[in-house]
C-alpha cells in the first residue's frame, strides 16, 4: 500500500507542477502589462502639442519606420512617411523651402509627399494628424 | 476610359494604317523590293517617330513619292543621302528651327545643333574629320525611337552600349589617342549596377556627365559641380573644403582623384586614413597635418564602424535565437545613417563636425547595444523556461510510467489471483 | 482536506447524477493487441484541438481583424506581449502538427478498417472533420497579413474560382469580393474563429458520441479478447503521449519561433516560388504537373473535379467495401489506401524537392 500511495503522490504533484507551469505564462499574457499603451502602432503620439516651433519638423517612429511630422509655416501641422522612395533614406525637413529634402541623392518632396524633383520613383504616404488635447496623434489614413 | 470610347479607338488605331495608303509612296513600295542595305531604310520606316508624325522619304530626302518611274521619282527636288559632314546641318534643318518644331513638339528643344558645334565631336567634323560621331551615330536612322521608349538607342540604360560603340573599340580610337576603358569600367561601376541590374533610371549613363549633344568631358576644376547634380551635400562639403583649391592647384580631378571617373565603385572607410589603399597618403606625407587628420578621421570612424557591426552581430545572434527585434533595427538603421553622415562628412575635412557627427552615433549605439543584450537575455531565459517545463513534463511523464506499470502489474496479480 | 472534498463531490454527485455517469464511465473498456497503438491518435488529435481553441483564445486578446492592423498586432503580439511569442509559435505550430496527425490517424482508421458497419457515420464525421480543420489552416494562414499569407490565398482561392459553372460565384463568396481585401480579412477572422469552431464542435460531439457508444473497432479476425479500461489505464496512456507532443512543442517553440513575415503588399508581384502550406502541397503540385488540356478540356478543371470526386468516394468507402463490412478482408481497397497514401507523400515531397515544375 505505501509504494502505491507514493506512485499516486507522484503522479498528483507532478501533475499539480505540470500545471502551474504552465499557467504562469497564460496568466503573464493576459494580465496587461505596464507598458504596454496602444497595442497596436496604428496611431502614435508623435509630440505634445505646442512641441514644434512653426516652421520646424520632427522624425518620429510609425510602426517600423521613421515618419515626419511638419509644423509649417502657416501653423498646420502634416505627417508623411519618413523613409525616401528612391533608396530609403530617410528624409528631412527644409524650413526655407517648405519641403522634404533627401540629402541622399537630392530628391524632394513637397508637404503632400508628391515628388517634385529628383530620382524618387513614387510620392510619400501621408498621414492622418489629429490634436487630443496635449497630445499630438498621427495614425494612419483608412 | 469607358467601352465605347474604347471600341472608337480600337477602331481608329485599326484603320490608321489605312490612312498611308491612301497616300503613295513609291519610295517605300521600291525600296521593299530591294535587298538588304537598300531595303533596310524601307523596312524601319513604319517605328520611326518621324513617320508618327506624318513624315516620310520625301520630307528629308525630297523626291516625288506618287511617282512608280524611278527617274520621274528622283525628281530635281530629290536631295539623296547627306554625306557625313552634312548630317548635323540636314537634321538641324528641322530640329535647331524652333518655328518648324513647333508645329510638331513644342515643348523639344531646338539647341541641340549649336551645342553639337561646342562638342568635342562637332569640333573634330568642324575641322575635316568625318569618323566623328554624327547625330545618325547615335539616334539611328530611319528608325528612330524617342529617348523616352526602352529600345530608343538613347534610353538611359542603352547610352553606355551606343557610347561604347566607338569608344571602347581600340583600333577606331586609335588616331585619337584616347583610352578605350571607359566602357569597361563603367558597367563595373555602382552607377552601371544601378542602372542595368536595378533598372533605376536616375542613376546615371555617360550623357549625365559628359552632356549629349554637348559632349565634352568635364573640366578638372568642374568635376565636383558634375557629381553634386546627385550628390549635393558631398559636393557642397568638398567646394568649402580646402582639398577645392588644393585640388585644383595640383590639376587633380576634385572627386574623380579619390573615386575614379568611370570605375565608380562603393566607398569605404579604408580610402581614408594613413594605411595601404588609402587617398589620403597619396599627397600627404607622414608628419604632415594632414597624416595627422587622416589618422584621426580613420580612427573615429573605425571605432564607430566596429561598434556598429558588433551591434549588428548582437542583434543577429539573438534573432537567430528567435527573438523579436525589429524595434531595435529600426534603432540600428538610425545609427546607420548617422554612421554615412559621419563619413560624408570627410569631404568637409571639418575636425569638429566629424567628431560630432561620430559621438552622436556612438550614444545612439549604446541604446542599440543595450536593447540588443536585453534581447539576448530573453533567448536565454526563454531557454531556461524551456529547461524548467521539460524537466516537469518528464517528472510527470515518469510518474505515469510508473503509475501505468504499478496498474498494469495490479490488474495482472489480481486476475492471477482470481484464477 | 478529505472531508471538503468529499462533501464537495456529494454536492456536485446530488445534482448532476454523477454517479451513474462514473459507473458507466468505470465499465468502458478498449481493446489491447498487436495494434491497439493506433489507437491512440484519435486522443492526441482531440487534445491538440484543445491546445488550438486554448491558444486561439488567448491570440483573440491581441489579434486585429483590419489590414491596416493586423501584421501590426502579430508583431505586438511576437515582442511586445509576455509570452505571446509563445502563444502565437504554439498556435502555428500545433496547427501543423494537429493537421499531419489527423491524415495519419484517418489513414490509420482507414487500414484498420475501422469505418466498417456499424461505423461509418464516424469515419464520414471524421473526414469532414478532416476538410474542416484543412479549412481552419487555409483561413487561419492568411490572418497575420504577410506577404505569404496574402499570395497564398490568392492563388488558393483562383483555383477555387476555377471550378466549372459555379467557380467565379464560389471565389467571391469565399473572398467577399472579386479579390483578396479587407472583406476577406474579415470573412476568414470569421470562418476561423466563429463558422469552423462551431461546425467542428458539432461534428467532433457526434464523433466522439459514436465512439463512445460503439466502443473501439477491433482489427478484422483479431483474436485476442483483452481488454483494458479506458479510466484510468488508458487514459494514462494517452496522458504520456500527450506529455511527448508536449514536449516536442515545447522545443520547436523556442528554437523554431514562428515567423511574422513581410506585411502583404497587395501592389507587389507574386514572390516567387509561392506555395499554399504543406498539408495543400500535394493537390497543387498536382494541377502544376497536370496537362493544359485533356481531351478538350483543361485540365486544371479535371483535376480538381478528380480531387472532388476522389473525396467522395474516400468519404463513402464504409459504403462501398462490401467486403468489410462483412467483416471479410478486402485486399483491393488496403492497397487503394497504400496508393493514395504513397501518392500524397510523394507529391508533397516533390513540391519541396522539385520546385521548379
Amino acid at each position: 500500500m505505501k509504494r502505491r500511495n507514493f506512485v499516486d503522490i507522484f503522479l498528483g504533484g507532478s501533475l499539480l507542477a505540470t500545471i502551474a507551469a504552465f499557467l504562469y505564462p497564460v496568466a503573464r499574457y493576459v494580465l496587461p502589462s505596464r507598458s504596454a499603451g496602444g497595442s497596436v502602432q496604428n496611431s502614435v503620439t508623435a509630440a505634445k502639442a505646442g512641441e514644434l516651433p512653426p516652421n520646424t519638423a520632427k522624425v518620429f517612429k510609425f510602426g517600423s519606420a521613421p515618419a515626419v511630422l511638419v509644423n509649417t509655416g502657416e501653423g498646420r501641422l502634416v505627417a508623411l512617411s519618413g523613409t525616401c522612395t528612391h533608396l530609403t533614406c530617410t528624409v528631412r525637413f527644409d524650413a526655407e523651402t517648405e519641403t522634404l529634402f533627401c540629402p541622399c541623392h537630392n530628391g524632394r518632396f513637397d508637404l503632400g509627399g508628391n515628388v517634385l524633383s529628383g530620382p524618387p520613383p513614387r510620392p510619400l504616404e501621408t498621414y492622418a494628424v489629429e490634436v487630443s488635447g496635449a497630445d499630438i496623434i498621427v495614425s494612419r489614413k483608412s | 476610359m469607358n467601352k465605347r470610347a474604347i471600341r472608337l479607338f480600337a477602331a481608329a488605331a485599326l484603320f490608321a494604317p489605312l490612312l498611308a495608303f491612301g497616300q503613295k509612296n513609291s519610295c517605300v513600295e521600291c525600296h521593299n523590293q530591294l535587298d538588304d542595305e537598300l531595303k533596310a531604310p524601307a523596312a524601319a520606316l513604319a517605328a520611326d517617330i518621324h513617320a508618327e508624325f506624318g513624315l516620310s522619304c520625301k520630307d528629308c530626302h525630297g523626291g516625288d513619292p506618287s511617282q512608280d518611274d524611278v527617274e520621274l521619282a528622283k525628281d530635281k527636288t530629290f536631295k539623296g543621302s547627306p554625306k557625313r559632314k552634312d548630317i548635323p546641318l540636314f537634321c538641324g534643318g528641322c530640329h535647331a528651327d524652333a518655328a518648324a518644331m513647333r508645329a510638331f513638339n513644342p515643348a523639344l528643344r531646338t539647341d541641340q545643333l549649336s551645342q553639337y558645334w561646342t562638342s568635342r565631336h562637332g569640333l573634330l567634323l568642324k575641322a575635316g574629320d568625318t569618323k566623328a560621331a554624327v547625330c545618325t551615330d547615335c539616334h539611328g536612322v530611319h528608325g528612330i525611337l524617342s529617348a523616352k521608349y526602352p529600345k530608343s538607342l538613347t534610353f538611359p540604360w542603352n547610352i553606355p552600349q551606343t557610347c561604347g560603340r566607338c569608344h571602347a573599340d581600340k583600333a577606331f580610337m586609335k588616331p585619337y589617342r584616347l583610352p578605350t576603358g571607359q566602357l569597361e569600367d563603367y558597367q563595373a561601376s555602382v552607377h552601371a549596377r544601378a542602372l542595368l541590374e536595378k533598372k533605376d533610371l536616375s542613376a546615371p549613363a555617360c550623357n549625365d556627365c559628359h552632356g549629349n549633344h554637348g559632349a565634352f568631358p568635364p573640366a578638372v576644376s568642374s568635376v565636383a559641380s558634375v557629381c553634386r547634380q546627385c550628390h549635393p551635400s558631398t559636393g557642397e562639403l568638398f567646394m568649402k573644403s580646402p582639398h577645392k583649391k588644393a585640388f585644383d592647384e595640383m590639376g587633380a580631378g576634385e572627386c574623380e582623384a579619390c573615386h575614379g571617373n568611370h570605375k565608380i565603385l562603393a566607398p569605404s572607410a579604408a580610402m581614408i586614413g594613413t594605411g595601404d589603399g588609402a587617398s589620403c597618403v597619396l599627397c600627404h606625407d607622414k608628419g604632415s597635418r594632414g597624416f595627422e587628420a587622416a589618422a584621426e578621421f580613420r580612427r573615429q570612424l573605425d571605432s564607430f564602424e566596429s561598434g556598429f557591426r558588433a551591434a549588428e552581430g548582437l542583434l543577429a545572434q539573438a534573432k537567430q535565437k528567435g527573438v523579436e527585434v525589429s524595434d531595435v533595427e529600426f534603432k540600428l538603421q538610425d545609427v546607420n545613417t548617422l554612421l554615412v553622415s559621419a563619413k560624408n562628412l570627410t569631404h568637409g575635412l571639418d575636425r569638429a563636425e566629424i567628431t560630432l557627427a561620430v559621438s552622436e552615433g556612438e550614444k545612439a549605439l549604446v541604446g542599440v547595444r543595450e536593447a540588443g543584450e536585453k534581447a539576448l537575455d530573453e533567448a536565454r531565459f526563454r531557454r531556461r523556461g524551456l529547461a524548467v517545463t521539460t524537466a516537469l513534463l518528464a517528472l510527470f511523464g515518469v510518474a505515469l510510467a510508473l503509475k501505468i506499470r504499478h496498474m498494469t502489474r495490479g490488474r495482472v496479480d489480481k486476475s492471477r489471483r482470481v484464477e | 482536506m478529505a472531508k471538503i472534498g468529499q462533501s464537495l463531490w456529494k454536492f456536485l454527485d446530488e445534482r448532476f447524477l454523477l454517479s451513474g455517469l462514473i459507473a458507466f464511465a468505470k465499465k468502458k473498456t478498449v481493446p489491447e493487441h498487436r495494434r491497439s497503438f493506433w489507437y491512440f491518435f484519435g486522443g492526441i488529435c482531440l487534445f491538440l484541438t484543445g491546445i488550438q481553441i486554448a491558444t486561439g483564445a488567448m491570440l483573440l486578446l491581441y489579434y486585429t481583424p483590419h489590414i491596416d492592423a493586423a501584421h501590426e498586432s502579430i508583431q505586438f503580439i511576437m515582442s511586445g506581449v509576455k509570452f505571446g511569442w509563445l502563444i502565437r509559435s504554439v498556435h502555428s505550430w500545433t496547427a501543423n502538427i494537429l493537421i499531419g496527425l489527423l491524415f495519419i490517424h484517418m489513414f490509420s482508421t482507414f487500414f484498420l478498417k475501422a469505418y466498417r458497419k456499424p461505423r461509418e457515420l464516424t469515419w464520414v464525421t471524421g473526414f469532414l472533420l478532416l476538410v474542416l480543420f484543412m479549412a481552419f489552416g487555409f483561413s487561419g494562414y492568411l490572418l497575420p497579413w504577410n506577404e505569404l499569407s496574402y499570395f497564398a490565398t490568392r492563388v488558393g482561392t483562383d483555383i477555387a474560382g476555377s471550378l466549372p459553372f459555379i467557380g467565379d460565384w464560389l471565389k467571391t463568396v469565399i473572398l467577399g469580393g472579386p479579390e483578396v481585401s479587407q472583406a476577406t480579412l474579415s470573412r476568414f477572422f470569421w470562418f476561423h474563429v466563429a463558422l469552423l469552431p462551431v461546425a467542428a464542435l458539432l461534428l467532433i460531439g457526434i464523433h466522439i458520441l459514436l465512439v463512445q457508444t460503439l466502443g473501439m473497432s477491433k482489427p478484422i479476425g483479431e483474436r485476442s479478447k483483452k481488454e483494458i479500461p479506458f479510466f484510468p489505464d488508458f487514459l494514462y496512456k494517452d496522458a504520456l503521449g500527450w506529455t511527448l507532443i508536449l514536449v516536442l512543442i515545447g522545443v520547436l517553440c523556442v528554437f523554431l519561433p514562428w515567423e511574422i513575415g513581410p506585411k502583404a503588399d497587395p501592389l507587389a508581384s507574386t514572390p516567387l516560388g509561392i506555395k499554399p502550406e504543406w498539408y495543400f502541397t500535394f493537390m497543387f503540385t498536382t494541377l502544376k504537373l497536370v496537362p493544359a488540356h485533356i481531351l478538350s478540356i483543361e485540365g486544371e478543371k479535371l483535376a480538381i473535379l478528380a480531387f472532388m470526386a476522389g473525396g467522395l468516394l474516400w468519404m463513402l468507402v464504409p459504403f462501398l467495401d462490401k467486403r468489410a463490412a462483412r467483416e471479410t478482408r478486402s485486399p483491393v481497397i488496403g492497397w487503394i489506401g497504400v496508393a493514395l497514401a504513397l501518392y500524397i507523400v510523394i507529391m508533397t515531397v516533390l513540391t519541396y524537392t522539385a520546385p521548379n515544375l
